[in-house]
């Protein structure tokens, strides 16, 4: 069948549903609302895993980190060092959280941007919170992998005696905390150009790991900012979940890390809506 | 705004800084028609459709779609698609692209027929990333058409494109307008907006300054052309009255007149042997160059 002849069936047989209905739905029914909305985040979450740009780095990275550090380097030492062992594991694994939020929204909405698609995304009927749900259910998803394969990790080669209790608490912290560091990508994605974005979310996120002090202990004088950095935040939130010794009431930490993603996400979906 | 009136803007003003992209423009689109906007770089043909899709918002006059504002989803639900720069997801096959376009709409063909319509069926597993330029042109129009629009917005559809995918292209649109679709189209290609366009609307500097069907924005140029074979040297007729300018190409004379007619009697007296003989009204692109010329 040639190609005009396939349009011309195709349409006849459009034209003939048309006739029959009186008037096409314009109005979405919350059922099919509710599929565009899973198949946003399906979708976005499919393209990033099959980007191996995205997906290696924020995948294997924190947990070969882990092995490298708890289990190679270090394995003998914090097998007899229970706080230590712990505090290694938490800290990488918020390292494997913070990526795919910064950089999924940081890079990748500023790449959009520049490139028309969020343009394209806002001329089409994409439901409005679409977008940005779609996203954080992305980084959202890359935090279960990463945690999983954490949990995995340290409850075989990193001897951690994890209870299931435990694992349940820091994956159910780990995919909530994946939240404030989307409002920060999404901060930065919305006011910056895709050339320029990468290199500052490198800057915060580099930053982020070695002054919020998830990796190792910070000296006395710059223990005090270390609370600037949501990082900080879940880091301690994840200690009170092992059952370690955390500083801070949890509530506090919850509260910095709620007002971090509602006041950054904000500012950024009120630039979005005015500038684009 | 009456049932016939898709798309509307008026009295609309935009400015981008200093400079006034568009300056009190009406312009509708109506039901059931191919309406193409022409106009040079920086007309505001660009503006203006982004107005009618609600990506900007005038600073005088309003842009109406569907009765709507432009911002509501509702509204949009019944338009398609297709921008001139745009990356889509590189990772995302093309399938997977009409799925989750097809999804924002109520009642949309399905993936499949989408395919088989565009003559895309072929890309249907391809990643987006790799396709040549022309063939993303072809996906980008699959996904405009997908959600069965009552009206598609297509800026420079066919660039890229080579010469089947683009009569393709022409004869999807043309079966769409029969179905009772509108659609607007921006090109620079005006032999695309000759073969397709219902009516036209010319924009030079944020303003319209000519609308209406090809052959009334061709009447807007009253030269036309007469090319014959013929023994008469150039230089004699470039002296009569009527005659603008000649060129001769080997045997033959190319003339360009004003009163077509008499020029043609005189030429035939003049020359028993005369053969070969054609008069040409002027084309959309003389019409075009001559507007937006007296318009800057």
């Amino acid at each position: 069948m040639n190609g005009t002849r396939v349009v011309e069936h195709v349409m006849n047989a459009t034209s003939l549903e048309i006739s029959r209905g009186t008037a096409r739905r314009t109005a979405m029914p919350t059922s099919r609302l509710f599929g565009t909305y899973l198949k946003e985040a399906r979708y976005e979450s499919v393209r990033m895993l099959r980007a191996p740009a995205f997906g290696i780095p924020f995948l294997s990275l924190p947990v070969a980190l882990y092995l490298l550090f708890a289990v190679l380097l270090f394995g003998d030492a914090l097998r007899s060092d229970p706080k230590g062992a712990l505090f290694v594991f938490t800290g990488f694994d918020v390292m494997g959280v913070m990526g795919p939020g910064l950089f999924g929204f940081g890079v990748v909405v500023a790449m959009e941007r520049e490139q028309g698609l969020l343009t394209l995304k806002r001329a089409l009927p994409m439901p409005p919170a679409a977008y940005l749900l779609a996203k954080m259910i992305m980084a959202m998803v890359f935090g279960v992998i990463v945690t999983a394969t954490m949990i995995a990790a340290a409850l075989t080669l990193g001897h951690l005696p994890l209870t299931a209790g435990q694992c349940f608490r820091v994956a159910a912290i780990n995919i909530l905390g994946a939240l404030p560091f989307c409002a920060m990508g999404l901060f930065i994605g919305t006011r910056t150009t895709g050339k320029v974005a990468p290199a500052i979310t490198n800057v915060i996120y580099m930053a982020m790991i070695y002054l919020s002090g998830i990796m190792f202990p910070l000296p006395k004088t710059m223990q005090a900012t270390a609370v600037i950095w949501p990082a900080y935040h879940l880091d301690q939130l994840m200690f009170r979940a092992l059952g370690a010794s955390s500083q801070g009431a949890a509530m506090v930490h919850v509260a910095v890390l709620a007002g971090v993603t509602l006041l950054l996400t904000a500012l950024s979906v009120r630039r979005l809506a005015r500038v684009g | 705004m009456n049932n016939d009136c898709l798309a509307e803007l008026s009295g609309v003003s935009k400015r981008f800084g200093k400079i006034v992209a568009l300056d009190g423009l009406d312009l509708e689109v109506r039901r059931g028609e191919l309406f193409a906007v022409l106009g040079p770089n920086g007309a505001g043909k660009t503006t203006a459709i982004s107005l009618l899709l609600g990506l900007r918002q005038p600073d005088a006059g309003s842009a109406r779609l569907f009765g709507q504002s432009p911002q509501c989803v509702g509204a949009r639900r019944q338009v398609g698609v297709m921008m001139q720069e745009v990356t889509l997801a590189q990772e995302l096959r093309v399938r997977e692209l009409i799925d989750l376009v097809a999804s924002y709409y109520p009642d949309p063909y399905t993936p499949d027929a989408v395919l088989e319509m565009t003559d895309t069926a072929p890309l249907r597993d391809r990643p987006y990333g790799k396709l040549s330029a022309g063939q993303k042109r072809q996906a980008q129009f699959a996904l405009a058409v997908c959600g069965r629009p009552k009206l598609l917005f297509l800026d420079e559809p066919t660039v890229g494109l080579d010469v089947q995918a683009r009569e393709l292209m022409w004869s999807t649109l043309r079966q769409l307008v029969e179905d009772g679709s509108s659609i607007v189209l921006t090109t620079h290609y005006l032999e695309e907006a000759e073969a397709l366009a219902d009516r036209v609307a010319v924009l030079a500097k944020g303003r319209m300054i000519a609308s209406g069907t090809v052959s009334e924005i061709r009447a807007h140029v009253v030269r036309k052309h007469i090319s014959c074979a013929t023994s008469l040297a150039a230089e004699e007729v470039a002296a009569w009255p009527e005659v603008q300018s000649v060129s001769r190409d080997q045997q033959r004379l190319n003339i360009s007149v004003s009163n077509a007619e008499t020029v043609v009697r005189r030429l035939l007296a003049a020359d028993e042997e005369l053969e070969e003989l054609e008069v040409r009204r002027a084309g959309l692109a003389e019409a075009f160059t001559e507007l937006t010329q007296e318009a800057v």
